[in-house]
């Protein structure tokens, strides 16, 4: 498990001894050097994102979106930045201090860890830890922590609402979340992301698309975005957890979010899409770096597209839709491919009968659920139609 | 002194001060988010000790379901966000006294065994002790009974609780 | 190198201040923060000497695996009773608590 250990760190680190720094110092520095590179580039990205994002909104609601400042509005989140930074930073009465500074950057942290697994070409990634898919969810919990301690020191209902809710959606969706994972985990053979995406040479998106929705819903879920951004329901609890939040502690917060977002695009890509896959990386390792980035935009994009196109869920629907169908459903679906996965391994017809395994499964959720409302549906209606002839008579 | 070292004492400092405070901090809540700052310490040292499995764990477990249970048990058995008066029984200092002789009497049992500076052996290289862990696990001729009866004791717990903290609908007081 | 005593001293101090957290705190919740510290410095231990002794034996790892089990057992039913305490008597100091004591 070495931390970033790539042609350019080897050559930083041996220029560093070159320069009379012993092989040890020269490793820590080195590594404190690409992590410091690593989080500037994610967040220039993430200014980026910030204009990406209103582009996107923009035009899913038929508008323009920001276009005055330089050339397609692309200076317009700096100028957003100077802003916030300008702001005035204000600490609600009875909060606590220290809690309240901790929360927003804990929360950034929990967005920025997750770059440490992340594969972004074959030579190029933190590190590529054995327990790579569980770290995932480790550091998903940091966030739950950053939600909770935030509405909590804010000394104000409707932020700690707004935490209940979110960390209980978080604590719940973790579990459809890491049985949707251990499906890559048992194609693949490994926890390691770089493995999973090296075992990729059929994307995983055909061997089990079920799984690739149901991470999708419970990653949507653990970002708390929308339909499921019930943590900062506007109408009914104004801004959930960061509601007290100004400057750029909330710029903070909506950076994470953004990048949160971003980042899960990328654990998509990786996990379904191959990650680094694509013609040429053979021969030009760096050439990865692209193809991640260009699959890991299509997802950031199709997460936007679900956003802007979906209503909120109501908070008890979105309890009942984990505990009552996705948990049930991706345990089944593990066993299921678990053991489809045994039996078709090294046959020719592998790819093809993951696939079709797939279909079949998903038509027989269909037809159970498609039975269950036809049941409720008629109960319902006797029900109202006993009403009825009450009121009649 | 080596980078390890100097990384192992700023954790351990850093987790025996959380630990003090999380025993001696007035407010509760203050005491959990300490709590969540030791066991975060004790992941790093799992880590240290190339134990990569049981660092990730214990993140997921005990500060993504454990701690945050316990913030919720807080709030919920407060009816204002605030502690008042001294939070340590009138005879803590006989409590101090005990932990002090657990202390000195674990150091001294701990002193008069032979292993006690052994380095650690060579780390077989080509050796995945997540793969080892899991075949541990599951395997009859090692753990799988002590794993089953772990998850048996777990149901039971699930439905413990549930049980005991379900509030009947219009049962309210 | 660190050696093996580090960790096992480092184990027993948090073990102890777990101790005197379970005997001195008032809060039936902060007695179980301090049992959770006690559980800590356990697993710290189980796992140093998986490390420490021979790592090709899985059965360090194993234990502490089974302590997370008993330990997320433990603190939702502890919690589940603190809450149900609560409910009934308005109180979490176990001091209090002490209907069963006559």
């Amino acid at each position: 498990m070495d931390f970033w250990r790539n042609p350019v760190t080897d050559w930083v680190s041996g220029l560093l001894v070159s320069w009379g720094l012993s092989p040890e110092a020269a490793h820590v520095l080195t590594a404190f050097l690409a992590v410091l590179v690593l989080i500037s580039v994610v967040m220039v990205l993430d200014i980026f994102l910030v204009w990406m994002e209103r582009k996107i909104v923009a035009r899913f609601q038929d508008r323009l979106g920001p276009n005055r400042l330089g050339p397609f509005g692309l200076i317009q989140p700096i100028a957003d930045i100077i802003k916030l930074i300008v702001k005035e930073n204000i600490y609600p009465r009875g909060a606590d201090k220290v809690v309240y500074d901790l929360a927003p950057v804990l929360m950034m942290m929990s967005v920025l860890l997750l770059w440490a697994v992340l594969p972004l070409s074959p030579i190029l990634f933190g590190v590529d830890l054995n327990v790579g898919v569980l770290y995932i969810v480790g550091v998903g919990a940091l966030g739950t922590l950053a939600i909770i301690m935030a509405g909590w020191s804010s000394n104000n209902k409707y932020a700690l609402l707004g935490a209940f809710r979110q960390v209980a959606v978080m604590i719940s969706y973790e579990i459809p979340m890491v049985v949707s994972l251990m499906i890559p985990t048992i194609l693949a053979g490994t926890m390691g992301i770089n493995g999973i995406v090296q075992a990729q040479s059929t994307w995983f998106i055909v061997l089990a698309p079920l799984a690739c929705l149901v991470f999708l819903i419970s990653a949507l879920a653990e970002m708390g975005r929308a339909p499921f951004d019930l943590t900062e329901a506007e109408s009914e609890l104004i801004a959930g957890h960061h509601i007290e939040y100004s400057g750029m502690k909330f710029g903070l917060f909506y950076a994470a979010e953004l990048l949160h977002a971003f980042t899960f695009g990328g654990f998509i890509a990786a996990f379904f899409f191959g990650g680094w896959r694509g013609p040429w990386v053979d021969q030009y390792p760096m050439l990865g770096l692209l193809w991640f980035l260009v699959k890991t935009l299509i997802g950031y994009w199709v997460f936007g597209w679900i956003r802007y196109t979906l209503p909120r869920i109501r908070i008890d629907k979105m309890l009942d839709l984990n505990w009552k169908f996705l948990v049930p459903f991706s345990f089944a679906l593990l066993m299921f491919l678990a053991f489809m996965h045994s039996l078709l391994r090294g046959t020719e017809v592998y790819v093809l009968g993951m696939f079709l395994s797939n279909v079949v499964f998903g038509w027989v959720t269909v037809e159970i659920l498609r039975r269950q409302a036809r049941q409720e549906r008629s109960r319902v209606e006797g029900a109202r139609a006993a009403v009825n002839a009450g009121q009649k008579t | 002194m080596t980078a390890e070292q100097i990384l192992f004492l700023v954790t351990a400092a850093v987790m025996l001060v959380a630990a003090v405070s999380v025993v001696t901090t007035r407010n509760l809540i203050h005491a959990a988010l300490w709590l969540i700052v030791t066991l975060f310490g004790a992941a790093v040292l799992f880590a240290m000790l190339r134990a990569g499995f049981m660092a990730v764990i214990q993140v997921v477990v005990y500060i993504g379901a454990i701690a945050i249970l316990f913030i919720f048990a807080v709030m919920l058995t407060r009816r204002e966000l605030r502690d008042r008066g001294p939070q340590l029984n009138p005879g803590w200092w006989l409590a101090a006294i005990l932990a002090l002789l657990m202390f000195s009497g674990l150091v001294l049992v701990l002193g008069g065994w032979q292993g006690l500076w052994a380095a650690a052996p060579a780390y077989p290289s080509e050796f995945d002790s997540v793969q080892a862990l899991g075949q541990a696990l599951v395997s009859p001729e090692a753990f799988v009974l002590p794993f089953e009866v772990a998850s048996v004791l777990l149901l039971a717990a699930l439905i413990g609780a549930v049980y005991i903290a379900f509030q009947r609908k219009g049962k309210e007081e | 190198m660190i050696p093996l005593s580090w960790y096992l001293i480092l184990s027993a101090a948090l073990f102890s201040i777990g101790l005197f957290g379970v005997l001195a705190r008032k809060n039936a919740i902060a007695i179980l923060l301090g049992v959770e510290l006690m559980m800590n410095a356990v697993n710290i231990n189980l796992v140093s000497f998986w490390r420490y002794l021979d790592p090709t034996r899985m059965d360090g790892q194993v234990f502490a695996v089974i302590v997370f089990a008993v330990a997320a057992a433990e603190v939702a039913v502890g919690l589940a009773l603190v809450i149900s305490v609560y409910r009934r008597r308005k109180t979490v100091i176990a001091d209090e608590i002490d209907l069963m004591k006559w």
